[in-house]
């Protein structure tokens, strides 16, 4: 059976790459300390010694518009092209291809209907930065094939947080089940407390750092009765209009389980906290 | 009221270069011409007659009104991208990094400590 070697759950900041390639004299304050972070995290997953990444991320209205916007999604492709038109424009984000895993990828997706989870499927899926910005700050060389999913933290009315972590516990029986000699790493972005187009967006902090505190605090003890108790659909949007993004942090947990995190560290941005969590699940030899 | 077509109108331009070209430079006559040949597209073979801007949500496009957008339950995502990519660079050059941002976030500040419009279409 194949082993799930190490699950990533990383806030994805799209500037990341921009500030921290700046000319020096263009560079914000904390961009070296910024650069030093990420690089150590990335250790975390580069010593896990990774074959095939399961990538989790949302599409911002890249691909998918309210004309037809899936709940959960997988990909299915041979490879996937990254990086659409407005991100470069935006976020300076080169544009990508990823080598896909089909054989992973039917797997994956008939696991997931066995298990209650009807996805929506795409032969034909371009990526958007909510996977290419862990791509560049985890594995910059884009060298693994990929199995994209996509989840919905973004278009009203969205899934609650307990499907989000109980489609991350189907996900980690799925890859615990896959009949195969090779490792395979979660890698998943979401947010903490962000705001989007509204009054408390671009701050000096995120617009909510005591709820950024508590959420890296649950999710390093791997507290998942602490967030189910206190973290909802509702609720969330009162932390900043866009953090439903930490559902996808919650499925990231439910792939490692209730578990204490190996490896946490953040940083206090302007506009956001990131937040770096790595999981070693039992019996993964890294 | 179509916060639907208000998005689908803010997810077309903000995705095309041209448009997004010429939704800064005469914003009415893009409006205008969006609401003839590109809204109405379903795809590429087929059109649709379901939705239709109405006359207020047709001045807030022309107005790049995002304090409207925002008040009418646009999407914040299609409004903050599209507004950046219009006004970021100027106002960098005039007044700093993120000043642009800024100045979005304070002229929404009465809905600090409320309950914003929602988002669903």
């Amino acid at each position: 059976m194949a082993t799930l070697a190490a699950v990533l759950a990383t806030t994805h900041h799209p500037f990341y790459l921009k500030a921290t390639t700046a000319p020096p004299e263009q560079q914000m304050p904390q961009a070296m300390e910024w650069k030093r972070k990420v690089e150590a995290y990335r250790e975390t997953l580069t010593r896990a010694r990774p074959d095939i990444l399961v990538m989790v991320g949302a599409d911002h209205f890249h691909q998918f518009f309210l004309d037809n916007y899936p709940t959960f999604l997988i990909g299915k492709a041979p490879r996937y092209d990254a990086t659409f038109y407005n991100e470069e424009r935006e976020f300076g984000l080169p544009k990508y291809v990823l080598q896909g895993h089909e054989e992973l990828s039917n797997f994956m997706h008939q696991g997931l209907l066995d298990r209650g989870f009807d996805f929506a499927f795409s032969h034909e899926l371009k990526l958007d930065h909510s996977i290419i910005c862990p791509i560049i700050t985890t594995r910059p060389q884009a060298d693994l094939p990929v199995v994209p999913i996509y989840t919905n933290i973004f278009a009203p009315p969205l899934p609650s947080p307990k499907r989000f972590w109980d489609l991350g516990r189907a996900i980690r029986e799925i890859i615990d089940a896959y009949p195969s000699n090779q490792r395979i790493a979660a890698v998943g972005s979401g947010h903490l407390s962000l705001e989007l187009g509204g009054p408390r967006q671009f701050g000096e902090h995120g617009p909510d750092p005591e709820f950024d505190r508590q959420a890296i605090a649950w999710l390093a003890s791997g507290n998942i009765e602490a967030i189910l108790e206190n973290v909802t659909r509702d609720n969330l949007g009162t932390h900043g209009n866009a953090t439903h993004g930490f559902m996808d942090l919650i499925l990231m947990m439910g792939i490692a389980g209730p578990q204490k995190a190996s490896y946490v560290d953040n940083l206090d941005l302007f506009h956001t906290m990131e937040a770096y969590l790595t999981w070693y699940p039992e019996g993964a030899a890294a | 009221m179509s916060k639907y077509y208000v998005d689908k109108f803010l997810f077309t331009v903000d995705r095309d270069p041209q448009l997004l070209r010429r939704y800064k430079e005469d914003p009415r006559s893009l409006v205008l011409v969006w609401e003839q040949s590109i809204g109405p597209k379903l795809n590429d073979a087929e059109t649709s007659t379901v939705h239709f801007l109405t006359d207020s949500e047709r001045e807030i496009l022309i107005n790049h009104d995002y304090v409207a957008l925002f008040e009418m339950g646009a999407h914040f995502f299609l409004c903050l991208t599209i507004f950046i990519a219009l006004y970021d660079e100027e106002w960098t050059k005039k007044h700093g990094p993120l000043s642009f941002q800024r100045e979005y976030g304070a002229k929404l500040k009465h809905w600090l400590g409320r309950d914003y419009p929602s988002v669903a279409p």
